[in-house]
């Protein structure tokens, strides 16, 4: 679904952010962005729907390359929910928001009616439907962002933060909601910090550091190796810390999940006594 | 001693049907490094901008109660005022940021204050320093990263070196190492300068170990208030549904199958310390 050849990309300023990338994102895949802050995570997936276009190198979307393809067009395919909501949003009702993007797609009217409908309810925002998202607080504004995307069905949705200003029950509930559009085929990338909300998906990750990718593979083997995190700034999930802490206790140190984590103890325990 | 106090506090945005935050009384003595938090739109950042005076002066609206800070009746005093007084970083660094360099923003608060000139290149560095930022200084706010911008933020609220300083999710947008590294920061202004810490925090496993009071909202009302321990393992905290760090719901988790670890662990390391007592024993 997107394919990233040796692609390099420098701002005008002259600052070089990404400096040979090479990455193949399968149809259907979950796949976390992780690194340091400026390690270029998000200028890496703004080349996914076209917002920057390569210095060097190639981005393919769906088979085709993002330099012979308009942002508007891309859009329809990759759906990008930015880092900051307040970089998104501008209409006046949340309503209007979400509608915005079904009418440039050219959607009928009532399709768009049910469209919105549908995004409301799944990101628990219909009481917002006719308030200016500028009233709404930092999370649930995030929310309204997602929901003007996930309206219009993209294949591909690249979410930047999702999970920043999300109060533990909303971050519950969008993580089964990214596991659910994941089991529907949707391909979701997540650029994010949040080592905890990564151990609990359990996607691919690849992690990020000065413009290159140091290390690719499944969230249970990267957030369990303190060395290529410290390089990425990353720590080690709670759950890791503490059985690398035990780690001379012949426990596993490949722990990342709070339940396999009691079973283990259990067990342990058991065997013991 | 007193620091904040907030007695029956009741407030209304202008428009809106209903109060933002209700029957607030809560109690903030000096020196204290607290952790508010609840589901977003619960009333954390409206009881924020009560310290700092932008509830009422700023937003206007409906104010009921008292609320006192630094022993000034936030309702008779000037937000410049409180300012001496009250830092506020906002959870959008960008609406915090204007100045065309980084040094300029970090500037502006010293230079209201009026502040000598050498002494006011003297705050700025710390601050920079402090924040982790000096080499930023002469780079333009809006053209940083996210997590950079957090660290300005922070920084022009340092420079002036408040009694208390409120910080609203200041570091959503940085990597783990660099949230660790301001919250080490706030530590230590907090134990070194008693500078009273307000955080507002959903993500709890980074921030907990360094908390004396955990104030808990929902629905515009105080639902809680105690330490780390007592909140993290109380049931209504888990009905609310707050972010408790893995390392006592491990202790949870372990509670429930008949194992009780000694103490209630709030970090991986004393999880880990409790652990080893009960598996060497077994």
């Amino acid at each position: 679904m997107l394919e990233v050849k040796d692609l390099y990309f420098s701002y005008p300023t002259g600052l070089e952010a990404l400096k040979g990338i090479n990455l193949t994102v399968d149809d259907g895949e979950f796949l976390a962005v992780m690194g340091q802050n400026g390690a270029g995570k998000t200028t890496l997936v703004k080349h996914f729907n076209g917002l920057l276009k390569p210095t060097k190198g190639e981005v393919l979307v769906d088979g085709v390359s993002t330099q012979d393809v308009s942002v508007a067009k891309l859009a329809r395919n990759v759906g990008f929910v930015f880092q900051n909501p307040d970089h998104q949003l501008f209409s006046e009702t949340v309503e209007d928001e979400i509608a915005f993007a079904l009418k440039n797609f050219g959607f009928e009217a009532s399709v768009i009616e049910k469209q919105i409908d549908w995004a409301l309810n799944l990101l628990d925002i219909t009481q917002y439907r006719k308030t200016s998202p500028f009233m709404l607080s930092g999370g649930e504004r995030k929310r309204v962002a997602l929901a003007s995307i996930l309206a219009w069905d993209p294949k591909v949705i690249i979410l930047d933060e999702p999970t920043i200003g999300q109060d533990h029950q909303q971050k519950e509930k969008l993580q089964q909601f990214i596991m659910q559009l994941n089991a529907q085929k949707k391909t979701v990338v997540v650029v994010t910090h949040d080592v905890e909300f990564v151990a609990e998906c359990n996607p691919r990750v690849i992690l990020m550091t000065q413009g290159k990718i140091l290390v690719d593979g499944k969230a249970e083997k990267i957030l369990t190796n303190p060395k290529v995190l410290a390089q990425a700034s990353i720590v080690p999930p709670q759950i890791t810390k503490i059985f690398l802490e035990l780690a001379d206790l012949g426990l596993p140190t490949d722990v990342i999940d709070v339940h396999e984590a009691t079973k283990i103890l259990l067990n342990r325990l058991r065997n013991r006594s | 001693m007193v620091v904040i106090e907030t007695k029956d506090v009741t407030y209304t945005y202008p428009g809106a049907t209903k109060p933002s935050i209700e029957n607030v009384s809560i109690t903030i003595n000096k020196g204290d490094f607290v952790i508010l938090t609840g589901p977003s739109g619960c009333g954390k950042t409206t009881l924020c901008r009560c310290f700092n005076g932008l509830v009422p002066h700023f937003y206007n609206g409906k104010l009921e109660g008292t609320i006192t800070v630094a022993d000034l009746n936030v309702a008779d005093h000037k937000i410049y005022q409180l300012a001496r007084h009250v830092g506020l970083v906002f959870q959008n660094p960008e609406n915090q940021l204007f100045a065309l360099s980084v040094e300029k923003d970090v500037a502006f608060g010293l230079e209201n204050f009026a502040m000598p000139r050498d002494e006011m290149r003297k705050r700025v560095d710390w601050a920079l320093q402090i924040a982790g930022i000096s080499e930023l200084s002469e780079r333009p706010p809006h053209e940083l990263s996210g997590g950079q911008q957090q660290r300005v933020a922070i920084a022009s609220v340092l420079a002036m070196q408040p009694d208390i300083m409120i910080l609203d999710e200041p570091t959503s947008f940085l990597d783990p190492v660099g949230a660790e590294k301001i919250f080490e920061v706030l530590s230590e202004l907090n134990k070194k300068l008693g500078i009273t810490i307000i955080l507002v925090e959903h993500r709890l496993d980074l921030a907990a170990k360094y908390a004396n009071h955990v104030i808990v909202m929902n629905e515009g009302k105080v639902a809680l208030t105690g330490t780390p321990r007592e909140i993290f393992t109380s049931e209504k905290a888990r009905l609310i549904g707050i972010g408790i760090p893995k390392a006592t719901k491990l202790y949870q988790h372990l509670k429930q199958n008949g194992v009780e670890l000694k103490a209630v662990p709030v970090t991986p390391e004393e999880a880990a310390n409790l652990l080893r007592e009960v598996l060497n024993r077994a």
